[in-house]
């Protein structure tokens, strides 16, 4: 059993696509070990403050791996509350 | 675009939606003056600094901190402190060393100007949503006035309400802040409604509650009655604003003059100055500018004519490249002294001819010091400042004078805004005057990119 101690402001890699309304749309996030994250979906993307590490931006709500997730754009660079478990790997 | 909720507020989605509620929430007052029937709300970060710190750093948030100034440039002093360290009585304005005293496992962290700008710009792109007429006081406070989208928050005072709900919830959910606001429809009693209720709260004053919670107030708690006139008030038995505001106008400016007939409109809820409407962007200096000034404390106390002509020119670079953005010369200088032993005063020069150009305000201003200090190495100085006022626009025709070579001043002036364009391009230090270097601590401070500017007083013209 895994167990939650806390989350911790990580910033990741995004590749993104901006379209002609200059609207930008994440497509896959890399992990700093290398791993990549394809974003099959953004179910919504609004301003709002990442309360539990800090840190404010456009926040996206993203479907990965069909898990929801949430991704944060603090302009220029993204970050996502990255959960830190007691006795297992970097999990988004 | 993403989906994305039409309103932030789900507890007034559902009273809008709810055709009781709407026709409930029509105006209330419809034989009040129209100026009372203005709903303007004042809202207030609370503990702005120290709220923005602790928010950024999580693990902060359930200790004592204080937002101060750098120790070793000696400007230790707490700007700021979070709802607990409150608790320990410290308070805003006394040395670091002291709050440590009342407060030994207290956090003090060293203040970040430029994200707390980045903050409140954050909060006032939110309070645009709402209205045109934002007026910022301050940083971290602003009057809105909603009269104008009431209608689309289901009209009337009760729109207030929700507009200031909807804030507040916003300011929780996109900033991580939270704020308290006051409503009412005049500026002072907003303001006073802000104050009210700390922190996160919304206090709605209207004409029906406005004697029991105001009038009831210390009259200290009126904006514009600090602790002289709460003195001078009480000396004539006035206490409280409800005191105030029933006074005889004839005693209120015998005791206090032009103002004091002023603070009986406030405390009659009688305030009719508008919100103004500013530009967005530029935000805090949209106002008439009256004067553009610098001062510093050194980190070292000054000793000696290089090390004061040095300061002296710093400061002026900054006043002269500051006007020059501003498109606009100075007619008068004023120097600041401040002594080692914290003695003060300012004196001022007229120019010969109004002038952007940093080496005339420097001369001037060194000038001033020069004429009324002994420069020699007994005399030690702790903080300096330079002001350049009497304003007039660059363009604007002037007299010139028959001994001064105006082709070499223009050329001069050619010169200026060329350094500019470079400074713009590489930054403030890429050239520098010789005299400038003679103390390195000093010579590192970018004097123009510190400058912030503090909050307008309410009464400017």
């Amino acid at each position: 059993m895994k167990g939650t101690n806390h989350r911790q402001k990580s910033y990741v890699e995004v590749i993104t696509r901006t379209d002609c309304e200059g609207i930008v749309h994440p497509l896959e996030v890399i992990w700093d070990d290398g791993r990549h994250f394809e974003i099959s979906r953004v179910l919504e993307c609004r301003q709002a403050a990442a309360l539990k590490v800090g840190g404010r931006g456009l926040r996206y709500l993203v479907d990965v791996c069909g898990k929801e997730t949430y991704l944060f754009f603090e302009d220029p660079r993204w970050f996502v509350e990255e959960i830190i478990y007691s006795n297992a790997a970097h999990t988004l | 675009m993403y989906p994305r909720p039409l309103f932030q507020n789900k507890a007034l989605q559902d009273q809008l939606t709810e055709p009781a509620a709407q026709h409930e929430c029509k105006v209330n007052h419809p034989a009040l003056p129209s100026f009372q029937q203005r709903i303007i709300l004042h809202v207030d970060l609370n503990c702005f600094y120290a709220q923005a710190e602790c928010f950024r750093r999580p693990e902060l948030r359930d200790k004592p901190v204080v937002v101060g100034g750098d120790e070793e440039a000696r400007h230790g002093i707490v700007l700021a402190k979070n709802m607990i360290a409150k608790g320990f009585g410290i308070k805003t304005g006394e040395a670091l060393w002291q709050a440590r005293q009342k407060c030994p496992g207290l956090v003090s962290v060293r203040a970040d100007y430029r994200h707390y700008q980045r903050i409140a710009q954050a909060a006032r792109a939110i309070y645009y949503d709402y209205s045109d007429r934002v007026e910022p006081f301050g940083l971290d406070e602003c009057w809105i006035d909603v009269t104008g989208s009431a209608e689309l928050f289901g009209g009337g005072q009760r729109a207030g309400r929700f507009i200031a709900e909807e804030i507040s919830e916003r300011s929780k959910s996109e900033l991580g802040m939270s704020v308290s606001v006051g409503v009412s429809w005049n500026k002072v009693f907003a303001k006073f409604g802000s104050d009210y209720k700390k922190p996160d709260g919304i206090t709605h004053i209207t004409p029906d509650n406005y004697q029991d919670l105001v009038w009831a107030a210390p009259a200290s708690e009126l904006l514009y009655i600090g602790p002289a006139t709460t003195r001078k008030l009480a000396d004539a038995g006035i206490f409280s604003i409800g005191d105030v505001a029933g006074a005889s106008a004839k005693l209120m400016r015998g005791k206090l003059g032009k103002i004091g007939a002023m603070l009986q409109v406030f405390a009659r809820g009688e305030d009719a100055s508008l919100v103004r409407v500013m530009d967005q962007d530029k935000r805090d200096v949209s106002y008439g500018i009256k004067s553009i000034g610098n001062s510093m404390t050194a980190p070292h106390d000054l000793r000696g004519e290089a090390d004061v002509k040095a300061l002296v020119y710093l400061l002026s670079e900054s006043v002269a490249q500051r006007l020059r953005e501003s498109r606009l010369k100075a007619q008068t200088i004023t120097a600041y002294i401040r002594h080692a032993d914290l003695h003060s005063y300012h004196r001022q020069k007229q120019l010969l001819l109004p002038s952007f150009l940093t080496g005339e305000i420097a001369a001037a201003a060194y000038d001033i010091v020069c004429e009324n200090e002994d420069l020699s190495r007994e005399t030690s100085f702790r903080s300096l400042g330079v002001r350049a006022s009497n304003l007039i626009s660059m363009w604007d025709p002037t007299q010139t004078n028959l001994f001064v070579a105006e082709p070499a001043r223009i050329a001069y002036e050619d010169l200026e805004f060329s350094i500019d364009d470079l400074r713009r391009r590489y930054g403030n230090k890429v050239v520098m005057r010789g005299c400038e270097l003679h103390s390195s601590r000093m010579s590192r401070k970018d004097i123009k990119a510190d400058n912030t500017i503090h909050p307008v007083g309410f009464l400017r013209s």
